[in-house]
Parts: C-alpha cells; sequence; structure tokens
C-alpha cells in the first residue's frame, strides 16, 4: 500500500510539473530567434541521458550531504538537509530528476506548436486580444491533442519508474520513495516471492488501464479535434 | 518599436542561457569532478573548475575490480547492444512489413494483440519471462537479453514503421510486382530504401535504450565478468566496498560518451522521429 501511495504521489506531482516546463520552454523556443536549435539541444540533454545509471548516481551525489546542491545553498546561508536520506525530501528529489528531463514532450509540444496556423493569432490580435488570452484561446485548445497524448504517455512512464529510486535511494528513506516498480522487484527478486509480484504486475497494469481509460473517456470534454470541426 | 524588440531578444537569450546553465550544470559537475583530485569533489562541491586535472581517476576507474576492467564491461554492453540493434531492425521491418503491405488470416486480431502489447507495462511479463529462461537455463547467458529483440522486441518499433510504411506509395509495390519482383523483393528494393529514415529512429533508440537498459542485465547476468557497464557503475555504491567517488564519476562520464557521439549525429533523425512518433 505504502508503494502505491508514493508511486501516486510521484506520478501526480511529477507529470504535470514535466508538462508544464515542456509546454513554458516549448512555447519560448517557438518564437525565432537566433539559435533556438542550439538552445534546444541542449534542453534535451538531460532526456537522452536521463534513464541511465550513470545519471543516477550523478543524482545522489549531486543531492549528498556533501553534495553540490548543498554547497550552493551554503552560500545562500542555509544548511542544506541530506537530501536523499531525509524521509521529507527524497522524493522531491526524485521528482525533481524526473521533471529535469522534460526533453521529450517539450520536442513534441514544440511539433504541435508549429503546427498552429499564425491566421488565428493575427485575426485574434485584430479584434484586440491579449497575448494571454490568445495563449487561453488558442495554443491551450489547439495543443489539446498533444497535451492528450503526452499526459498519457508521461503517466504510463511515471507509474514504472524504477531505475531513479532504485539507485539513489533503494525505495527509503522509511520506504518514502519505494516505488511500485521497486517493491515489486524486491518481492519477485529479493524474496523470491515471484506469484506474489507477479500479482503485483496485474495490478499494476489494471491500474494503468483504469487511468489510461479515465483519460481517454474525460478526453471527449476537452481535446479539441479539428477534423470534427470542434466539439 | 525596434529597440522593444533588441530588449525582448535579450531577455530571451538572458533567460535561455540562464536557465540552460542550470539544466547542464549536472552534467558539468560531474565532469569537472571525474578530474578533481579526491578529496576535493566534495569540499568545494559546487565549483567546476578543479584546482588540478588530474586523469588518475580514469585510470584507476578503468582499471576495474578485481581483475575485471571497465574494458570488459564496454566490451559487454557493446556487444549486446550491436546484437540487439540488430535483432530489433531484423525483426521490426519485416514483420511492419508484413503487417503494412501483406494480406493474411486473423491479420486484424493479430494487429490488435500488437497494439495490446504495446500499452503492457514490462512489469507484467518481467517475472514469467523470468520463469521461463530460467527454465530454459538461460539466466546468466546473454541471451535473454538478445534473443528477444529478434523475435519482435519492442512491438512499439513495430507499430511505428507500420505507421511509415502505409504512408508510402502502393504504386511502387505494384509497379515492382509487374516488372516480376517477388514479395521480399519489394520489401528488400523498394520498402526498405525508403523506410531509412523511420530506421534511424529505430536504431537510435534501441541502442539508447540498451545501452542504458538496467534492469533486465540486473536480472539476468550474475558473474561480474558479465556485467554490462550499468551493472559495473553500480559496483561502485557497492556498500561493501571503499567507495571511490573520483572514479565513479570518471566511469559515468565515459559511459555517457557513447550516448552523446549518437546524438550528435543523428540529431536530425532523433528530433524529428520524436515531434513525429512521441517516442520517449
Amino acid at each position: 500500500m505504502t508503494a502505491l501511495k508514493v508511486t501516486f504521489l510521484f506520478v501526480l506531482v511529477s507529470v504535470p510539473l514535466k508538462l508544464v516546463f515542456a509546454l513554458f520552454i516549448a512555447m519560448l523556443f517557438a518564437k525565432k530567434y537566433r539559435g533556438v536549435n542550439a538552445y534546444r539541444t541542449i534542453y534535451y540533454i538531460p532526456s537522452i541521458i536521463g534513464g541511465s545509471v550513470a545519471v543516477a548516481v550523478m543524482w545522489k551525489q549531486l543531492f549528498g550531504l556533501d553534495g553540490a546542491i548543498n554547497s550552493i545553498i551554503a552560500h545562500l546561508g542555509i544548511n542544506g538537509p541530506n537530501w536523499i536520506a531525509h524521509p521529507d525530501y527524497a522524493l522531491s528529489t526524485l521528482i525533481i530528476l524526473v521533471v529535469w528531463q522534460f526533453g521529450s514532450p517539450m520536442l513534441i509540444f514544440l511539433a504541435g506548436l508549429k503546427q498552429i496556423p499564425n491566421e488565428l493569432y493575427e485575426a485574434a490580435a485584430v479584434d484586440g486580444a491579449s497575448k494571454f488570452s490568445q495563449f487561453l484561446k488558442i495554443t491551450i485548445p489547439m495543443l489539446t491533442p498533444i497535451i492528450f497524448f503526452n499526459l498519457i504517455m508521461q503517466m504510463v512512464n511515471g507509474f514504472m519508474t524504477f531505475t531513479q529510486s532504485f539507485l539513489i535511494t533503494s525505495g527509503g528513506p522509511l520506504d518514502r520513495t519505494l516505488f511500485y516498480a521497486v517493491y515489486l522487484y524486491e518481492k519477485g527478486f529479493t524474496h523470491f516471492q515471484m506469484g506474489y509480484a507477479s500479482a503485483m504486475a496485474w495490478i499494476l497494469l489494471i491500474i494503468v488501464a483504469v487511468f489510461t481509460s479515465l483519460i481517454f473517456k474525460s478526453s471527449s470534454l476537452w481535446v479539441y479535434y479539428e477534423s470534427e470541426g470542434g466539439k | 518599436m525596434k529597440k522593444d524588440k533588441v530588449l525582448r531578444s535579450f531577455f530571451f537569450h538572458f533567460f535561455v542561457i540562464g536557465f540552460g546553465l542550470v539544466m547542464v550544470y549536472p552534467i558539468l559537475w560531474s565532469i569537472s569532478s571525474s578530474l578533481k583530485p579526491e578529496f576535493e569533489i566534495f569540499k568545494n562541491a559546487s565549483s567546476l573548475i578543479p584546482s588540478e586535472i588530474k586523469w588518475d581517476n580514469y585510470v584507476k576507474g578503468w582499471s576495474g575490480f578485481g581483475k575485471i576492467t571497465f574494458g570488459t564491461f564496454f566490451f559487454n554492453s557493446g556487444f549486446i547492444t550491436f546484437f540487439v540493434v540488430l535483432g530489433t531492425l531484423f525483426s521490426s521491418t519485416l514483420v511492419a512489413f508484413g503487417f503494412a503491405r501483406l494480406k493474411f488470416h486473423f491479420k486484424s486480431i493479430l494487429f490488435v494483440l500488437l497494439l495490446a502489447t504495446i500499452m503492457l507495462p514490462s512489469q507484467v511479463t518481467l517475472i514469467p519471462q523470468y520463469i521461463m529462461f530460467h527454465k530454459i537455463g538461460w539466466v546468466n547467458t546473454y541471451l535473454p537479453l538478445i534473443v528477444p529483440a529478434f523475435i519482435g522486441g519492442v512491438p512499439f518499433f513495430i507499430f511505428l514503421l507500420i505507421q511509415f510504411i502505409k504512408g508510402l506509395p502502393r504504386e511502387l509495390d505494384e509497379a515492382a510486382i509487374i516488372d516480376g519482383c517477388s514479395t521480399f523483393g519489394v520489401f528488400w528494393r523498394i520498402i526498405l530504401p525508403l523506410m531509412k529514415p523511420a530506421i534511424a529512429t529505430v536504431a537510435i533508440f534501441s541502442f539508447y535504450w540498451t545501452w542504458d537498459d538496467f534492469m533486465t542485465p540486473l536480472i539476468y547476468l550474475n558473474d561480474t565478468d558479465m556485467f554490462t557497464v550499468s551493472l559495473g557503475l553500480r559496483m561502485f555504491s557497492d556498500p561493501s566496498s571503499v567507495t571511490a567517488w573520483g572514479q565513479m564519476f570518471a566511469m559515468s562520464v565515459l559511459s555517457l560518451v557513447p550516448t552523446f557521439i549518437i546524438f550528435l549525429f543523428f540529431q536530425k533523425y532523433l528530433v524529428d522521429g520524436i515531434a513525429t512518433t512521441g517516442i520517449k
């Protein structure tokens, strides 16, 4: 049960944060400034290496008691805790790691933003719509199919997160980062309760399926498909 | 008006570069830590410039554990990755061609099954698969890592290629058949060459996922001399050994090098691939 709670919390916080970041940065990069391609590459780098063990061990040191993060905030006069080992902060550390890798949803948003016809914005500007209401009334509705897609992809990935938690915190401290996949691995391959672990896997499948179908069901309420001529 | 634009552009670059630095800081930090002498890593933790550049960490780190060097780990990872990419390309292109162009019995049912397996979390099949490989005595060999790639591997890749082939004009096939081309000939001479961009995307991602994979080797490989780089890196944080942080950073950085090289060379395929298909 703890594992489920932790995983839910993780998915509920990390997925929206990641998508908001991705969308925000994608909007910046959709403008035609010089060097945008180079920036895009740099922002994408964390995402290509993100799943590797190298990044996990690096993260562990970065947020460790004597790590770089504490050293930086020490300059501001704050004595940082041991982020990894502190029950209140460990999960946040992992969430930051996952949000840091917002590269792929960013690229997908970027491709989506380029699809939005410029005439819509021009028409809105003529009618006196502010930038912000243009964003709310044009960008967001036109992007909903892509938001929908990203939401599902990231959610499924979130539920299956393993390496990061396994290597950085091994589920600890006090089971605060005991992700479902980590718990499943422990049951199956440390305690050799293969049957139990298999049952857990099926529960995971059902949970993911329920969430996916909920998002699908709700999609008719908020996802806008141009080909259907609106809702 | 013009001044406004310059100002805005300035803010854009200022913000993007600043935030970009935050984004790459962890990476730069590990590179610099790998060059610092051991005692300095956590003493001046946040500084990116080592007081003196020491290559010691690389030399010592490479020598590995016991008699097994990181050369072995890199070779193992390279070996597995090579065959997985090869296998994935072999099986997914053929299967995708079948689904996209040929007519056969139960095609629609099989296609639905294929889609279902895409949604299936890997954890669900993990344990039955392990028991199966255990029964046929493949645990602690590379076979459980490589063979699945040759028999379908990642259904998502198949799906991606099917979509791509469906976008190719059918007239080409028909023309080839009229000219006396066999079905396999159509695949080999017409479809395959046209699929190059999609194949590149599949190859790159299959490379990444295999190179970075941690869970599968963790489960199937027991002997240290068979370990992949991912497992080798983990041994640095093994509580039973004294952790050499500098060496760990050095080898971590090295393990990222192949990924970076591929990224630099094939960036275009990668970005297009993600934008059009939405792979992670």
